[in-house]
């Protein structure tokens, strides 16, 4: 891939159709800079008070979506649903920031890999958003005061558990819809956060890709149940979630 | 794992699920029966179908057809990498471990879908004679060096590995009457998916069998198999789709995203067709 591919793919960081807009803008726009995250760090106390920020920190976790203090995922498969619409919040706003930020020592191979998974997080992202409609949750805001984002070791660590999370979190939920239809799709997209998992071990550990810490002795990947899933994803962000009412059969 | 104290257990809440089990004497029979033959890993997917069942669900014979399916394909996968393993000179040493992990794989689900199998009341469908030439039984078909040249090799275990994942995706949906089955299939299902994309990632670093201008990547572009040989692209048409659901995910809400994107943020299924179409040549009658 070309430098000048790069390039376009950096400046299209995903946020907003970027042409035009400043590049000072567009960092504070597009990722979490240092200050944005601060930001989202300073809003969290006032969250109770006014739940729908209407600042920027809006298009850090969904998109074009405000970030809530609270959001109840919801029942049946919409509540399925809005449960992988979180997950690819966090999973997308975490590229945006890897992208906008990068680790020293990046590679270019390594720029070519995280710059696909951070686009494909926020198509799936969108995806959900657009299929959910008004029924869904809004946007979460993201906490990665734990990461370190200019170390690599850092950065694919958490990438990593971030994918092997959504990996076990599809695989948790497919028994949880209802609709042949939405467990089509689900099966449409687990397969390429395991394609995720899968490279970015091999970044990590070349070989690790299906190690004993993902696939078990009968050869089945991870499985995980949603309140096990968002036990780990609280560590991500400052938004509760909310959860009672999502099936469990 | 006391079998018959958890169906006590269940008798102290429910009186009648001995009936609800075609009797207690064939239950007991059933469970005994599996505990004798089955690994330990299939018994509580088969108690649980066998409660689905007896509590309103249906189609146990429907699941075990796509169960010895999947069986087939693993059958496949799993001779396919045990060979590839013994043939001397062919995976480079370097590749060797992760090729061991995914032997290892393919022979664990062949065992777990057997055994499965069995635990629901089926008959497991037997190892067919495969021809890795994809002559039909020829062995002298357009992969004849399959077993001694490693590009050969690789560009097949990429096309085994990304038409499984499409397979199982395919079947979901007619697993969706067994929570079990289905999350069994759905974890095998992404395992299949880190194969994929470490033999991807073993052909992007030595390029062998790469078309010239092709970037390969652990994920599929377009309907582009990143091999060069036309043989093995019905295992990648239609993966191109950029549609999902009646939403166009290029562009989708002002975002970046390219029609490249879009196709590789999705996989596809395939249907039992489709895979048997494209699995017809390896079998040698």
């Amino acid at each position: 891939m070309s430098n000048e591919h790069f390039d376009k793919k950096i400046l299209n960081a995903g946020i907003f159709p970027a042409a035009g807009m400043p590049r000072r803008k567009f960092l504070t726009v597009a990722g979490l800079s240092a200050g944005s995250l601060m930001f989202a760090a300073s809003c969290k106390k006032e969250l109770g008070d006014d739940p729908q920020l209407t600042s920027e920190a809006h298009s850090l976790g969904g998109g074009s979506d405000g970030g809530k203090a609270v959001v109840n995922l919801g029942s049946g498969d919409t509540g399925i649903l809005n449960y992988a619409y979180a997950l690819e919040q966090l999973e997308a706003a975490f590229y945006i920031q890897v992208l906008a930020t990068p680790y020293s020592g990046i590679s270019d191979k390594e720029m070519e890999y995280l710059t696909d998974v951070r686009d494909h997080e926020i198509a799936h992202r969108e995806w959900f958003k657009n299929v959910l409609g008004n029924a869904r949750i809004g946007g979460l805001i993201p906490n990665f005061t734990s990461i370190d984002f200019s170390s690599r070791a850092s950065v694919l660590g958490t990438a990593k558990a971030l994918e092997d999370t959504g990996v076990s979190a599809y695989n948790g939920a497919g028994e949880l819809l209802q609709s042949a239809t939405y467990l089509l799709y689900a099966g449409k997209i687990v397969s390429v956060e395991a394609r995720h998992a899968a490279a970015i071990r091999d970044m990590l550990s070349y070989g690790s890709f299906a190690d004993s810490t993902a696939v078990n002795s009968m050869g089945l990947d991870l499985y995980r149940t949603p309140p096990e899933v968002l036990a780990i994803a609280s560590n991500f962000t400052y938004t509760k979630i909310i959860s009672k009412n999502l099936p469990t059969s | 794992m006391n079998l018959h104290n958890i169906i006590e257990e269940i008798e102290k809440t429910d009186p009648e699920v001995y009936e609800r089990l075609d009797g207690r004497r064939e239950v007991l029979k059933k469970l005994t029966s599996y505990s004798g033959k089955i690994a330990l890993a299939g018994v509580p997917i088969a108690l649980a179908t066998m409660f689905q069942k007896s509590y309103g669900q249906t189609g146990t014979s429907q699941i075990i057809d796509v169960l010895n399916f999947a069986l087939t394909l693993e059958y496949l996968e799993s001779e396919f990498y045990v060979r590839g393993l013994a043939a001397a000179g062919l995976i480079a040493a370097v590749d060797r471990p992760a090729f061991e992990t995914i032997s290892t794989h393919e022979t664990e689900h062949v065992q777990f879908l057997r055994d499965t199998i069995l635990a629901l009341g089926g008959m497991p469908v037997a190892k067919p004679n495969f021809d890795y030439t994809a002559g039909g039984g020829s062995m002298t078909g357009p992969f004849a060096d399959v077993f001694t040249n490693y590009a050969t090799y690789l560009a097949v275990s990429q096309t085994f590995e990304d038409t499984g994942v499409r397979a199982y995706k395919g079947q979901a949906a007619n697993l969706i009457s067994s929570n079990e089955i289905l999350r069994a299939a759905l974890r095998i299902h992404s395992v299949e998916a880190r194969h994929a994309a470490h033999v991807r990632e073993i052909r992007r670093r030595n390029g062998l069998l790469v078309p010239a201008g092709v970037l390969l990547q652990p994920w599929i572009t377009l309907n582009q198999s990143g091999i060069a040989t036309p043989l093995v692209q019905p295992s990648y048409n239609g993966e191109e789709l950029t549609t999902q659901a009646g939403v166009n995910v290029v562009g989708i809400n002002g975002f970046a995203i390219t029609a490249e994107d879009a196709s590789e943020a999705f996989d596809e299924p395939l249907t039992k067709q489709q895979v048997l179409t494209i699995v017809k040549p390896f079998i040698a009658a």
